[in-house]
């Protein structure tokens, strides 16, 4: 969901800014030509006429993988934070969260 | 400044924890107040490469709550990822329902000031829970226990207008949910959370204005409190010629306001698609009656049947039927009864005021339903006279124990026995020479008075109609 109202080009910046990312201008630029070609690769579907048909997001017709509600053992707290930067009390630690 | 009176409107989306075994898109253990981070899987701390699969029961009760709400069930549901940074979602996405979702429509019957009313709802759709933070001075724990529970989030369309109305629809969602088993909804235990929208407009206009969303909010008083002080605030504004701002508010309950979370500015563009690793939910007709067969009663269908089964006034069966775990109680009570009025009686004005004043949860109280049809009983059967039931009745809400063991126990039966009570009757009239001489005169009153002597001889056990029986009988002479 670009805000950018030029439907030809991507908002690199955007984009960074949404996934944490801080590209310097070199890199702003450079990715912006990657990001368009990759558009314009995928623009190419809309040459196809799919009237008609159903949008989905799965090439495959199955539906409705289940499993039954069953309780199963899972890691134990010392498994699950083996790889905690930080623990205490049998928490993650993480830099205190601000709202 | 404005003279203009504004409107409140008052939208709700509630977030409930179902009640399954196992997570809802792996088998870990759901389960409240266990050590952090004990019911966990590389699912639900959101590894990469793990792979999600769908519980069938979660789905069900989502389905069973639709049905019981009166929603469209999606014959064609699917799951979307919802894209944000926060540290309870490891993955920077919550598995949720974006734009088909499980249910559509339905709504939730409320008790108005002008009779029944109904707040219609917008959709409900299941999404995963995420865990849970804890804030301490110079960082922040997390514990992913909760992280992947089934959650249900029911929205409602923006159809109320006090804040009265926001609580009584609460109430009628949760007891919908409770008669439908689908979820504990515990707002201590945050098994039930509710996020609130709300704006103000000139009344007699129909274009909605700026709301402000309200968070924190964990029980019914603070949604109550909150959205008096949100409405107060947001008039003050309007009518010193401000304007709202669609903002996120926290209530903080010492300081009675709410204040400033963040402003849309800041706001998530959550980038929803379509979750690849999760294939459609397809429900059938077939599927769905099957599922409803198995639905409970909801609180309108029992207030009908209590009514009718038990020959109740309308007005009993809404108390009684307004709350599960009180229907429940009177219905186990009354099955047995000849008497379900009088257990309703019971029910309603005693019981009802003594869990008032004591905090207590009908389902935990001391006297027993069977124990309360034995006071029913003794009563009708003329055994005990009503002081003597109700001293009874606060003994056992009390210490619960058997009404006919105490009553036999400390000889509280009613002296109905017209020769026991005569020596009484005498002894009244003699110590009460002017109020006999009164009655004697005319005035009627003073039976009254003179029975109640008799009563008080009789330390409560006399059987009072016969008393003033007596009584007029030998004055009479
Ligand atoms: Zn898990």
């Amino acid at each position: 969901m670009a805000s950018n109202s030029d439907q030809q080009s991507m908002d690199v910046n955007y984009i960074a800014r949404l996934a944490r990312m801080n590209l310097d201008a070199l890199e702003a630029r450079q990715f912006q030509t990657q990001m368009d070609g990759i558009v314009d690769y995928v623009r190419q579907l809309s040459e196809l006429d799919v009237e008609g048909v159903e949008p989905t997001a799965h090439a495959a017709p199955i539906q409705n993988v289940f499993r039954e509600d069953l309780a199963q053992p899972g890691l134990t707290q010392e498994q699950a934070l083996a790889n905690a930067p930080a623990q205490s009390g049998g928490q993650f630690i993480v830099p205190k969260i601000v709202e | 400044m404005s003279a203009a009176r504004y409107e409140a409107v008052i939208g709700l989306e509630v977030h409930v924890q179902l009640k399954t075994r196992s997570k809802m898109f792996c088998g870990c253990a759901t389960s409240f107040g266990a050590e952090p981070n004990t019911n966990v899987c590389p699912v639900c701390l959101g590894y990469p490469g793990t792979m999600p699969v769908m519980n069938r029961e979660a789905i069900r009760l989502t389905v069973l709550s639709g049905l019981m709400l009166g929603c469209r069930i999606n014959p064609r549901s699917k799951f979307d990822r919802k894209s944000y940074f926060y540290p309870d979602m490891p993955k920077n996405y919550q598995i949720t329902q974006y734009d088909q979702p499980l249910c559509l429509g339905g709504g939730v019957e409320i008790e108005g000031a002008s009779g029944l009313a109904t707040v219609p709802l917008t959709r409900i759709h299941l999404e995963e829970d995420v865990a849970k933070n804890m804030h301490f001075a110079t960082c922040s724990g997390v514990d992913f226990n909760r992280a992947g529970s089934p959650l249900m989030e029911i929205v409602s369309e923006p159809a109320m207008h006090t804040p009265e109305q926001a609580v009584a629809y609460l109430q009628g969602l949760k007891q919908t949910l409770m008669y439908a088993g689908v979820s504990d909804c515990n707002l201590e235990e945050g098994n039930m959370r509710c996020d609130v929208n709300v704006s103000l407009r000139p009344v007699g206009a129909t274009a909605l204005g700026t709301k402000a969303e309200l968070k924190n909010l964990n029980s019914f008083k603070s949604v109550l409190l909150a959205l008096r002080a949100e409405i107060g605030r947001q008039e003050q504004l309007l009518r010193e010629g401000g304007r709202v701002v669609q903002e996120t508010r926290r209530w903080d309950v010492e300081a009675g306001a709410t204040f400033l979370m963040r402003t849309k500015e800041d706001a998530h563009d959550y980038r929803y698609f379509p979750e690849p690793d999760l294939m459609p939910v397809v429900l059938s007709e077939q599927q769905i009656a099957e599922w409803a067969r198995g639905l409970p009663e909801t609180p309108r269908q029992r207030r009908a049947r209590f009514a009718s089964e038990y020959s109740l006034p309308e007005y009993d069966a809404r108390v009684l039927a307004a709350d599960k775990a009180v229907g429940d109680y009177f219905e186990a009570a009354a099955r047995g009864s000849k008497a379900p009025k009088i257990v309703s009686n019971w029910v309603m004005t005693e019981m009802l005021r003594r869990l008032g004043e004591t905090g207590q949860e009908i389902a935990a109280v001391q006297i027993t339903p069977a124990a309360l049809a034995e006071l029913v009983e003794l009563t009708e059967a003329g055994a005990i006279n009503s002081n003597t039931a109700r001293e009874l009745f606060g003994e056992l809400f009390a210490n619960g124990g058997s009404p006919r063991a105490l009553v036999e126990a400390r000889g509280l039966a009613q002296v109905s026995d017209s020769g026991a009570l005569q020596a009484l009757v005498d002894q009244a009239i003699r110590e009460n020479a002017k109020s006999a001489e009164d009655f004697r005169g005319g005035k009627a009153v003073a039976l009254k008075f003179l029975t109640g002597q008799v009563m008080r001889l009789s330390r409560g056990k006399a059987n009072p109609q016969l008393a003033a029986q007596l009584l007029e009988e030998r004055l009479k002479k």
